[in-house]
């Protein structure tokens, strides 16, 4: 299947910022791709240069097989949705909607079809006369979204579109777009720096960092397979547990660290890591942590003395020292945690990940 | 006055525990009676000679000659008025200050359309369409802000006259949009530069070209900005004398030329009831320009520094 969105060994500097370098990605047809990484590694200029709104130093973008590099933004069949909206304040929300196709010569009577269906989709035609300024922030989203909608294009591009709202519209704006997506069909590329976008939103996640995407996948394999430290530390909230230590690769794996003598059979390390002893980091998420009696027929077990406790509601959160280093793990709010308890904590293997002390790679 | 609350302790009522509620009182400072004083002397200073010109205007000529500054005329006179408007002397011709007002109209009213029109589309290209070299064109372009104008006169005048526009209407129309070319497109740029990139960005995606984004998004945008841009237009160019008096040629002279023609005249008596008729008479059009904006000005003002 030809592919919807392609971008071939993109590069683009600032002067002599160089943000992108030889960044290639492939996005599927009616694939809902999320970009994810933290503040400055280059997302939204990535978007920008899909949506032909800033002119690439070097690489080529493909739009439905089409070679748009040089191509205006209006002509590559993408609509775009922004983080502050954008939408135009002296015109109605009518009139935002209209704008591409007004601007673009359509007829009368097919512009109101198209603006009709947008709004009856997004449940905005009580909004349509209003003006920008009159609406809350998630109406006005979902015009900037309507804006996408009405120019019945391929590809849609949002750039941090929920950021600017609160927790509850952002979960409820969330669910839309996902409604929206399941409708349409149309390929999505979603920029975030929230995992929970991210991680509910996508078929694949791409993590970037310093302008190189470090892993594309499915959601699953990002959260239970990360590929480096990075990715491992960046995904999953509250974020996994690393320890510091030696890691002997091979048949029988094992893991050694001060008080600490583990035997990782389960653990599969990739085919390209030796059997030689290194230094190594293991990562452990706090999910994956039992305790007591369930610890017990894990294959690997440790006695510990909870230092914090934290509620969080729906679950707990405690904190106990592990060979000098604060880990945690989470267990159901029902079980009573109290500071000072011995317990025994124990997980499989199987879930864990270990990184490379030099390169951070996934051994 | 109204610190009862505040004195209240020392007579040791039960509510005292709370401590202050409710609106602070206001109380009358020294500072406060300071800067009022300040702000009303200011005022007279600039209202006193106003005073007088009105009066003056209104009075005949003998009874100007009692002297009496201040009062107001016991002969209550509009014929200076009408002589200022329709028969003083402006040099040779005597057909009032009328000439004069039209031909600043019709010096004005372009210059300002023109000047403000140039520099929005400017400071809008400036913002939005950043080329080679542009940041540079704006330095040079801040930089003729600073230009002295008498050091610019004579060369100017040696161009526009190859050019063949030295002392026609055209000529000092351009003039005027030249030298406001400098602070508006400063004042249009920073206030473009305040607006989000994403409603740029958001436009070009609907397809919008480098004019329709500047006619349908921009311009209504720029209202309060524009008026600002207006106002220091109106009152810059009206108030004008020295490039009105060397480029306007004799047939287009401004008001203000005139007025001052009309004022120097050595011949005869002085009448000093119509030189003060035609000083207000010139002066009204950017005396009614701040009445009218004044809010929108300060607005305007505002809203560009707030965010600029
Ligand atoms: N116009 C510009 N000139 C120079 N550098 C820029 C420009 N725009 C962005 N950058 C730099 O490029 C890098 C990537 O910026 P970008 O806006 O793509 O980040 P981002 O991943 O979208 O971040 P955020 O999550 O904060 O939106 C940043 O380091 C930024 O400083
Ligand atoms: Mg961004």
């Amino acid at each position: 299947m030809e592919h919807s969105v392609s971008i071939k060994d993109l590069s683009l500097n600032f002067g002599h910022v160089r943000v992108l370098e030889h960044l290639n990605l492939d996005i599927d047809q009616g694939e809902f791709l999320v970009l994810l990484g933290p503040s400055g590694c280059g997302k939204s200029t990535l978007l920008n240069c899909v949506a032909g709104l800033l002119d690439v130093t070097g690489g080529q973008i493909f739009i439905d097989g089409k070679n748009v590099t040089w191509e205006e933004p209006k002509d590559r069949g993408i609509g775009m949705v922004f983080q502050s909206y954008a939408l135009y304040p002296q015109m109605s929300v009518e009139r935002n909607l209209s704008f591409g196709l007004r601007v673009a010569g359509m007829k009368k009577d097919e512009i109101d079809r198209r603006v009709a269906r947008a709004s009856e989709i997004l449940q905005i035609e009580p909004l349509l006369q209003r003006k920008p300024v009159e609406l809350s922030g998630g109406q006005r989203q979902r015009v900037a979204i309507g804006r996408a909608l009405v120019r019945d294009v391929d590809v849609f591009l949002f750039d941090e579109p929920l950021s600017n709202l609160d927790a509850k519209l952002r979960s409820e704006l969330r669910v839309e777009i996902k409604r929206l997506h399941l409708r349409l069909k149309n390929t999505m590329i979603y920029v975030t720096h929230d995992q929970i976008e991210a991680m509910t939103l996508a078929d694949r996640i791409a993590i970037m960092k310093g302008g190189v995407i470090q892993q594309l996948d499915v959601p699953s394999v990002i959260y239970n397979k990360p590929v480096n430290l990075f990715v491992a530390g960046f995904i999953g909230s509250p974020s996994m547990n690393f320890l510091h230590g030696e890691f002997t690769g091979g048949a029988s794996p094992k893991f050694v660290s001060q008080g600490v003598n583990w035997d990782l059979k389960g653990y599969e390390t990739l085919p390209s890591t030796g059997a030689d002893k290194r230094q190594a980091t293991i990562g452990i998420r706090p999910e994956h942590i039992a305790i007591n009696d369930e610890a017990k027929s894990m294959p690997v077990t440790i006695d510990v003395e909870i230092e914090v406790v934290e509620p969080m509601g729906s679950d707990t959160l405690g904190w106990v020292r592990i060979g000098g280093e604060s880990v945690t793990f989470r267990v159901a709010s029902e079980i009573d945690l109290q500071v000072g308890q011995k317990l025994t904590l124990g997980f499989d293997p199987a879930r864990a990940s270990v990184f490379d002390g030099n390169t951070g790679e996934r051994l | 006055m109204t610190d009862q609350a505040i004195s209240s302790p020392a007579a040791g009522m039960a509510t005292d525990v709370a401590g202050p509620a409710g609106p602070k009182p206001k109380r009358l400072t020294a500072s406060r009676v300071g800067v009022y004083a300040f702000l009303i002397i200011a005022a007279l200073f600039f209202l006193i000679p106003l005073w007088v010109m009105i009066v003056t205007s209104l009075k005949t000529l003998p009874e100007i000659r009692l002297g009496n500054l201040f009062n107001w005329p016991s002969d209550l006179t509009f014929d200076p008025w009408i002589k200022a408007w329709t028969t003083a002397c402006t040099g040779r011709d005597c057909d009032g200050i009328s000439p004069g007002f039209w031909n600043s109209v019709k010096i004005t009213v372009p210059s300002v359309i023109l000047s403000v029109f140039l520099a929005a589309l400017n400071g809008y290209a400036l913002s939005f369409w950043k080329y080679r070299g542009s940041e540079l064109f704006f330095g040079l372009l801040m930089f003729g802000a600073f230009v002295p104008y008498q050091v610019v006169i004579y060369p100017l005048i040696i161009a526009f006259r190859e050019i063949g526009i030295f002392a026609t209407l055209p000529g000092i129309i351009i003039l005027h949009s030249i030298f406001g070319m400098p602070i508006l497109t400063l004042l249009f740029r920073n206030f473009f530069g305040s607006l989000p990139g994403e409603l740029f960005r958001a436009a070009r995606v609907d397809g919008a070209g480098f004019w329709q984004i500047f006619v349908m998004i921009m311009l209504p945008m720029s209202v309060p900005i524009t008026i600002v841009a207006i106002i220091l237009q109106v009152t810059g160019i009206w108030n004008d004398f020295l490039f009105g008096v060397v480029f306007a040629g004799r047939p287009n002279m401004p008001m203000t030329v005139q007025l001052n023609n009309i004022v120097t005249t050595t011949t005869g008596i002085r009448e000093y009831n119509v030189n003060m008729a035609a000083t207000i008479l010139t002066a009204l059009v950017p005396l009614a320009v701040y009445f009218i904006s004044g809010k929108w000005f300060v607005r305007g003002i505002a809203a560009g520094a707030v965010k600029g």
